[in-house]
């Protein structure tokens, strides 16, 4: 079933496109700076189309099926968003022009970190980053700058708990702060004993995830949240998990001080294969002169004769820019899109439905998988892919056969504190049919791992393609095609 | 319209399963004083009502298809052939995550990896990874692989003026924290001759824009040598629709190359998403930051692709990252390799090619006008600086009466080219439309 690449459909000569002659006189080019040779493909459009199409049948996605990748959200995606990312008046727009002149898009921005802020609690709100990594990147630049201006500038140090997702300790890295790890309790909760011995004047702040890596709200929220801004520091949300929180509770009022939202989980634009995702930041209102620049905001408020006049402002102590223009604007206006339509009742719908689902799975599957933590879960749990009567069998084998039930496999090996994790997030938007048809897989999964590991361990069998050979990828490294087309001479 | 397909009887079994009477029970590890705040949001519409609702906000914006748009400074309005749209809209494509199980998610796989090999002929390098956020972000990537190269012991970083000004400033907001110096760019006219002065062995990277921010292509081997000669990384920023037509960096000494994938099939959009192309050599591919994919066999024999290098990255790694990066621009890599594919070897010489001519007829012909000058020492390339005889931002305004987008007014960012407008010309200009923003710059200066 392999598609070939794409150069190798390629043809000296042949061409997928015809463009208009020139129409004006023409200019010699500069000496000594023109390219003699570009291999890239020469193809038909026909060509390209069909191969495409094709590469695009081996993928799996939202639209075929389950899809329960914990920690990812993998909810449907609303047609209509992509129709109004489409809309000429949205897409052909210039990020440089004069804002009089982009009044649509800077009032849909001006609405969206609104409703973002009145969802979460904040007094101010940035657009601009580009996902949750970028978001949490923002966020930890935007309390180091708030400590510099005040002084404070010995306090480096970032808790992280140990369930947290890796962006967390790589973004404070980038930011040039130190990680302190601090371990789980035996309830999946941040370990207050733990962080109690290292706060102390040089606390910047801490990083948390609520609800965490494991599916659950930290029952300890309120004292760690108070042990860390009683001595001076500042808290972080990661937003990843606010798919169980919409109209639950307000993270602001929890006393998280700066979050990020990720717009393609929680608010349901496509994940693209991995990206554009969006990435906002709320922050309180301590912190919204520190925010990236510009935001959007009104610069004439306008009368009953004029509507208000919005614009870009740069926040007084802003960290600066971090991206260029205004942000993932296209994926911006598809959470618009679908923020509008829910409204007030169907946001806080979303989470109900989702803890509802993740609690139902939880519940039907709990007697067959291990939960290491098992208590009431938000939007998703986490249980062990692995059991002592089949030791041969690991979450790996799990996942691989599940592919074969039809299904789009859990998260696997994450978080790192459960052995062979397997991380499972349903969103709300799976009915109780596709649910079951999945709880009835995993059943039959923990049967074969006992009567008939083999098929498990050689998982997939009804897949397009079987398990990669990830070890000769990573060894005998091939990154980009240069053999075979390139070595053609005609191509150089 | 929310979405949820549970009728009341299936919420009522699901509940028993869980064993609790209602919704609102799932939350009792919420602190109760802060639980079920009010939230003040607008009420649920339906698709119906927010399709009009959006098409008019839409229609309040000036829109680059009905004017004639010569406006570029980092995005471009260009042809986009509609086979790179109905590709994106498969929602095999755009509905499916990350390809961390390979076995269901060789298309996006394999189009990255045809992604990352254009993107190597297109710069002339060995590797490519399969993208940042955008051209600022990877500029900002290329100055942490430069810095962990040197273990820490270089701390200076050389940039040009003429370089997106934004880039820069992203650069300087990703180093904040990090203690380094960030020098070369304090003055606009400052070139590569310059920038080769203040190279020296606290330097860990020196980067340039090519074509650069205000156009001029110039041949920068002599930097590129300078810089090996200190020991520093040599960063070239590029324009890829431009290297349809230019000599690669790769063929004059570029160690990274990074840049805005937007010029290749992708909308304009208000300016993202975009793509940050980032290629480099053989010898960085360990420090080099993002995912990647290689090649492999599945256990069948057949030829597959799987994100490799993972090592590397957050999820692995952690605090000892190469980034934070979790993420790449899955769905405008397939714009750009579709683009690519579509335009082809030949294709993407012309449009590079159309650009070219009819920017310089431009040029020449505004040049002409009283009152302009074109500003320019070096040949350019699609991008020209005119001298304006009033403030840009007055003749922009009054260019809009004739369905003009003018240029970018370089006085926002640089302080000495007051009254100096950057004009973009694309392959979607029709010599007419040129003519017509000469005599309308005519008669905007004599009034």
């Amino acid at each position: 079933m392999t598609e070939p690449l794409i150069y190798e459909l390629s043809s000296p000569g042949r061409k997928g496109v015809s463009l208009p002659a020139v129409d004006v006189p023409e200019t010699t080019f500069p000496e000594g700076l023109v390219r003699e040779n570009l291999p890239l493909p020469e193809v038909a459009e026909n060509d390209v189309v069909r191969h495409f199409m094709r590469l695009s049948q081996l993928n799996y996605c939202v639209d075929t099926g389950f899809y329960p990748l914990g920690s990812c959200t993998m909810k449907y995606n609303p047609k209509v968003n992509e129709d109004m990312a489409r809309l000429p008046g949205f897409a052909f727009t210039h990020p440089l022009q004069d804002p009089g002149t982009a009044q649509g898009n800077l009032a849909m921005m001006y609405a969206l970190q609104d409703w973002l802020m009145e969802i979460g609690g904040f007094a101010g709100m940035s657009l601009q980053p580009a996902a949750g990594a970028h978001g949490e990147l923002t966020g930890i630049l935007i309390i180091r700058a708030y400590h510099q201006d005040r002084g404070d500038k010995e306090r480096t140090k970032i808790f992280i708990p140990d369930s947290a997702h890796g962006t967390n300790p790589a973004s404070t890295t980038m930011s040039g702060m130190d990680v302190i790890e601090i371990p789980s309790d035996a309830r999946g909760n941040v370990d207050l004993d733990e962080l109690k011995k290292h706060c102390d004047e040089r606390v910047a702040g801490l990083m948390l995830t609520n609800p965490n890596t494991l599916g659950l709200f930290d029952e300890h929220v309120r004292e760690v949240i108070e042990l860390i801004h009683g001595c001076g520091g500042l808290i972080y949300g990661d937003g990843a998990n606010m798919n169980a929180l919409l109209g639950v509770v307000r993270p602001g009022d929890l006393g998280i001080d700066v979050l990020h939202y990720n717009l393609h989980k929680t608010f349901s634009t496509p994940h693209g294969g991995g990206g554009p995702g969006s990435g906002p930041v709320g922050v309180v209102e301590k912190l919204v002169d520190f925010l990236p620049d510009p935001v959007v905001g009104i610069v004439d408020e306008g009368d009953e004769t004029k509507p208000p006049l919005y614009g870009l402002i740069t926040p007084k102590k802003s960290i600066g820019r971090v991206k260029a223009f205004h942000g993932h604007f296209g994926v911006i206006l598809r959470a618009y899109t679908y923020m509008r339509m829910l409204g007030k009742s169907g946001l806080r719908a979303v989470s109900d439905y989702a803890v509802l689902n993740a609690n139902y799975l939880l519940a039907k599957l709990r007697d067959t998988y291990k939960v290491p933590f098992d208590r009431i879960c938000m939007h998703e749990f986490v249980a062990e892919g692995h059991w002592d009567d089949a030791p041969d069998i690991h979450a790996l084998d799990i996942a691989k056969r599940l592919m074969d039930y039809g299904f789009h496999p859990p998260t696997n090996y994450f978080p790192l504190i459960v052995p062979e994790a397997l991380m499972i997030e349903p969103t709300e938007t799976e009915s109780k049919e596709s649910l079951d048809a999945f709880i009835e897989a995993m059943l039959a999964i923990a049967k074969e791992a006992r009567e008939d590991p083999e098929t498990l361990k050689s998982a997939p069998h009804k897949t397009l393609f079987g398990r990669m050979d990830e070890v000769q990828a990573a060894r005998q490294l091939v990154l980009c095609c240069r053999p075979g087309y390139l070595d053609n001479p005609d191509n150089k | 319209m929310t979405y949820i397909p549970h009728t009341d009887k299936d919420r009522e079994e699901m509940l028993a399963v869980v064993g609790v009477d209602r919704l609102d029970d799932l939350y009792e590890a919420v602190p109760e004083n802060v639980r079920f705040p009010d939230l003040n949001l607008p009420d649920s519409i339906s698709e119906m009502e927010v399709t009009q609702e959006l098409q008019a906000l839409s229609e309040a914006n000036l829109e680059v298809f009905h004017t004639s748009c010569f406006l570029g400074a980092g995005a471009y309005n260009h042809f986009i052939p509609s086979v790179v749209d109905h590709t994106l809209r498969r929602n095999e494509f755009y509905t499916a995550y990350t390809p961390y199980q390979p076995e269901i998610s060789q298309g996006t796989l394999q189009t990255i990896f045809e992604y990352q090999s254009m993107m190597c002929q297109l710069t002339g390098m060995d590797v490519s990874n399969a993208s940042h956020y955008d051209g600022a972000t990877s500029l900002a990537e290329a100055m942490i692989l430069a810095l962990n190269q040197h273990r820490g012991k270089r701390n200076k970083i050389v940039i040009s003026p003429a370089i997106h000004p934004h880039y820069r400033q992203v650069v300087r907001t990703y180093s904040q924290g990090m203690g380094i110096k960030i020098t070369g760019d304090e003055k606009s006219d400052t070139e590569s001759k310059d920038l080769v002065k203040m190279l020296d062995g606290d330097t860990a990277l020196v980067a340039v824009q090519y074509p650069d921010f205000f156009g001029n292509i110039t041949d920068l081997s002599a930097l590129g040598d300078a810089a090996h000669a200190s020991g520093a990384l040599f960063c070239v920023v590029v324009n890829p629709l431009a290297l349809g037509m230019l000599v690669p960096p790769g063929d004059f000494g570029a160690d990274i190359v990074v840049g805005d994938g937007q010029p290749l099939g992708i909308s304009l959009s208000y300016g993202g998403p975009t793509l940050g192309i980032f290629t480099t050599k053989d010898k960085y591919v360990r420090k080099m930051s993002g995912r990647l994919v290689g090649e492999t066999v599945d256990n069948r024999g057949q030829r597959g692709y799987v994100l490799t290098l993972t090592p590397r990255e957050q999820h692995i790694r952690r605090d000892r990252a190469t980034s934070n990066i979790c993420s790449n621009q899955g769905l405008m890599v397939l714009a750009s390799a579709v683009y690519l594919s579509v335009v082809g070897k030949q294709g993407l010489r012309k449009v590079a090619e159309l650009c070219y001519h009819k920017a310089h007829y431009a040029a020449e012909r505004i040049d002409a006008l009283k009152g302009f000058k074109l500003w320019n020492k070096h040949p350019f390339f699609h991008e020209f600086v005119v001298k304006c005889p009033r403030p840009v931002a007055e003749i922009n305004e009054r260019l809009l009466e004739w369905d003009i987008l003018g240029g970018y007014d370089l006085g926002q960012e640089y302080p000495d080219l007051k009254d100096h407008m950057l004009i973009a010309v694309t392959e979607v200009i029709a010599k007419e439309e040129i003519d017509d923003l000469v005599a309308a710059l005519e008669e905007v200066s004599n009034d």
